[in-house]
């Protein structure tokens, strides 16, 4: 199918026609082709995210490979990196090729699969990497995210041994002994609301330390999550030194902070948890300045029974996929030079997809990209999100920009706001 | 009134007096003959306790009966997240028999929060994590009041592992906002991080008893696990004691009309001398009548007895 989208805006420039036909971007012409009147709608890269929890195998009860693709296409993304803490968790060849075999048969958004670091993600031995980048799923990130590769020894061994295959190593960086307990951002608020805090130092240790590893054994490292000011001041130092070092910050830690937690409502509760006002314009910079590459959602699906309940039994982690655009849209405004980039070009470019973030302006790149309709508000509504779980902070907000059509190497996935299948 | 106790914060100073003075006259009404009131006749208060305390369930329990409240003891002790009902069915079940108020004990913070969204009746805070307890908080300034006679101007140093304590959050924030000055003390690894900024501003912060002494109306001394310990809170019970202890010597360094404070149960001979629990001055025997009275006046207020 040919798609002919008239009086586009491709990144906010003048409004043109734009056709997507054999799954590329062409400078042909297609009689046939379906004619969408995008007057007033802005055409950005699909996005990329490399970070999802879609929980499956496992705990199909809150998310399925099926239902994160869906949830990932109404959000603008054509590409989702899936985290390894699936149960059993994604360490070995067979379990990543379940997993991006899951995700062809679903055809929403292409599923890359991230490999677990160590066997288990008990941060012992290390998982067969080599076997898992050799699989069909071709796995270039390996994270342990959910826990913090801890052991020095060990990072540095990761870190060494995926150069061979051009891998990376996605940190989630939380020195474990500081966060025994943790409930919530260690601070004023954690004080007052008797909760166990969970202090920044403790992100920026590891950070710290894992700089200093890829520096010295010259690999690449990448950040999941960066959450502080003094995170972001680590990875500046380092990038100017020129270490290869990338990192990511999620929606939520770009708007919300740790005064949420005061009703004690769990839907709150996150790892790393939310921070204060002046992280958060901390992280707003670095992800204007480059120090922070991307965003990266973090979706992180929970059933009803693990967030209604007492705020310390609650798992943490909230829904992303589906807000994510609106997010930054509404903290950056229509940037979307930098949006494009954040969210979808140097996203591709950490995970090595090379069919995506590409540029929509050259006939022949791959059609994966996703129509934004700039000027639409929406109100977030649990019960009407794609993912099987409801846990979104944003419930009764206003968002801006709705995502109107997504395409997929030139098939529709999502049309007139709707999944396609 | 307000409806729920979940926190001493829920109290500004008109409701906290108002409480306080209600205590009083239940106090004296408690002190004649007939025991027992009709204010709550008809009324059911559940005591939902997830956590062993007997003293604090058995004091819920008689200032309800004193009202005549029908009682309902809820022991949900073992439930977990992984065994048992949620929280949220047990406050449907409560819901559905009709409490009119229920009395909250849980390992959790913030627990008395969860629940009040989940039931229709009146919540109250009877000590949650390492929260708060502020029924604890107004017995200790019902005592306080009692004994020095006002609360305002009050130099109060409260001692010990304020970090893990609910007694003393509560306390920070009903005694300032009652006009007392309220200081905390303690080695700084117990002492919470913007305790001030959290709590109150006019919260002081002081790592020297010895100096604190001279100056206070009121010593509350917090219980200190010996297991914080193990955490290297603290290098040994001897430091701790040595350091931080109300011993003999230390009562000496009191003014002359200024009184002790315990909330129980006490490690003697850890924070406090066997002396100075047992000695005229302290007031600890006195806080556990008091609150009867305190809490016979909260479970009044909040059902709007008549
Ligand atoms: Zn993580």
């Amino acid at each position: 199918m040919a798609y002919l989208l008239k009086g586009v805006s491709v990144l906010g420039a003048a409004p043109t026609d734009l056709l997507i036909k054999d799954g590329v971007i062409s400078d042909k012409t297609d009689k046939d082709a379906v004619v969408i009147d995008a007057a007033g709608l802005v055409a950005l890269p699909g996005l990329v995210d490399v970070h999802t929890h879609l929980r499956e195998p496992g705990r199909e009860d809150a998310e399925t490979v099926e239902t994160g693709s869906r949830a990932a296409a109404l959000g603008g993304y054509t590409a989702v990196c899936a985290m390894a803490n699936t149960s059993p968790v994604a360490d070995t060849a067979g379990v990543v090729e379940q997993v991006w075999r899951l995700g062809r048969e679903a055809g929403l958004v292409d599923v890359q699969p991230i490999g677990a670091v160590t066997v288990g993600l008990a941060g012992k031995q290390l998982a067969e990497l080599g076997a898992m980048a050799d699989s069909a799923a071709t796995v270039r990130i390996f994270s342990d995210d959910g826990f913090c590769v801890a052991d020095p020894k060990l990072m540095r061994r990761a870190l060494e041994y995926v150069k061979a295959f051009d891998g990376v190593i996605a940190q989630h960086a939380e020195e474990p002994r500081l966060t025994e307990g943790a409930q919530m951002h260690e601070g004023e608020v954690s004080t007052r609301l008797g909760l166990t805090g969970w202090p920044a130092v403790a992100e920026e240790a590891i950070i710290a330390r894992d700089v200093l590893l890829a520096e010295h054994v010259g690999s690449r490292l990448h950040v999941c999550h960066v959450s502080t000011a003094g995170s972001v001041e680590v990875l500046r130092q380092a990038k100017a030194r020129g270490v290869r070092v990338t990192a990511e910050v999620t929606p939520h830690h770009l708007l919300l902070t740790d005064e949420l937690a005061a009703g004690y409502d769990p839907v709150f509760k996150v790892n790393p948890p939310l921070r204060t006002s002046s992280d958060v314009m901390a992280l707003r910079q670095a992800l204007r300045d480059g120090v922070i590459d991307v965003v990266a959602t973090d979706h992180a699906p929970h059933a009803v029974q693990d967030k209604e309940c007492e705020w310390s039994y609650a798992r943490p982690g909230m829904l992303g996929l589906e807000t994510a655009l609106p997010i930054v849209l509404s903290v950056f405004g229509e940037q979307w030079d930098l949006i494009a980039d954040r969210m979808s070009i140097a996203p591709a470019r950490i995970a090595g997809l090379d069919g995506h973030g590409g540029d929509l302006t050259k006939a022949g790149t791959p059609a994966n990209l996703t129509l934004v309709d700039p000027s639409a508000s929406w109100v977030v509504d649990p019960s009407g999100l794609a993912s099987r779980s409801r846990n979104t902070p944003y419930a009764g907000m206003t968002l801006p920009g709705r995502i109107v059509a997504t395409f997929l190497r030139g098939e529709a996935t999502v049309l007139d706001g709707k999944a396609v299948k | 009134m307000i409806k729920h106790l979940r926190s001493a914060a829920d109290l500004d100073a008109a409701t906290a007096t108002l409480i306080l003075d209600t205590a009083a006259e239940m106090a004296a009404l408690s002190g004649r003959e007939v025991k027992k009131l009709p204010a709550l006749r008809g009324r059911t208060v559940v005591n939902l306790f997830y956590e062993d305390s007997t003293r604090t369930r058995i004091s819920f329990e008689a200032a309800a009966k004193r009202l005549s409240a029908d009682v309902i003891n809820f022991s949900a002790k073992g439930s977990s997240v992984s065994k048992g009902e949620s929280l949220k069915d047990t406050a449907l079940t409560l819901q559905a028999m009709g409490a009119d108020a229920v009395v909250i004990r849980h390992s959790a913070s913030g627990a008395p929060h969860r629940l009040a969204n989940w039931v229709e009746g009146s919540v109250v805070n009877a000590g949650d994590g390492t929260h708060e307890h502020p029924t604890q908080a107004l017995l200790d300034a019902y005592t306080m009041r009692s004994r020095l006679g006002r609360l305002d101007g009050l130099k109060v140093a409260i001692v010990g592992d304020v970090l893990h304590s609910r007694v003393a959050r509560s306390n920070v924030l009903l005694l300032t906002t009652l006009g007392a000055q309220v200081t905390v003390v303690g080695p700084p690894t117990l002492i919470p991080l913007e305790v001030g900024a959290a709590l109150s501003d006019k919260t002081q912060v002081s790592y020297d008893l010895d100096a604190v002494l001279p100056e206070s109306d009121v010593v509350m001394m917090l219980r200190v696990q010996t297991e914080r310990m193990q955490d290297s809170y603290f290098p040994s019970a001897r430091e701790y004691s040595r350091r931080y202890g109300l011993d003999v010597p230390r009562l000496k360094r009191l003014p002359e009309h200024a009184i002790v404070m315990h909330p129980g149960p006490m490690n003697r001979g850890m924070e406090i001398a066997p002396e100075v629990a047992d000695s005229p001055r302290s007031t600890i025997v006195e806080q556990v009548a008091n609150g009867v009275s305190v809490r016979m006046a909260v479970l009044y207020l909040l059902l709007g007895g008549k």
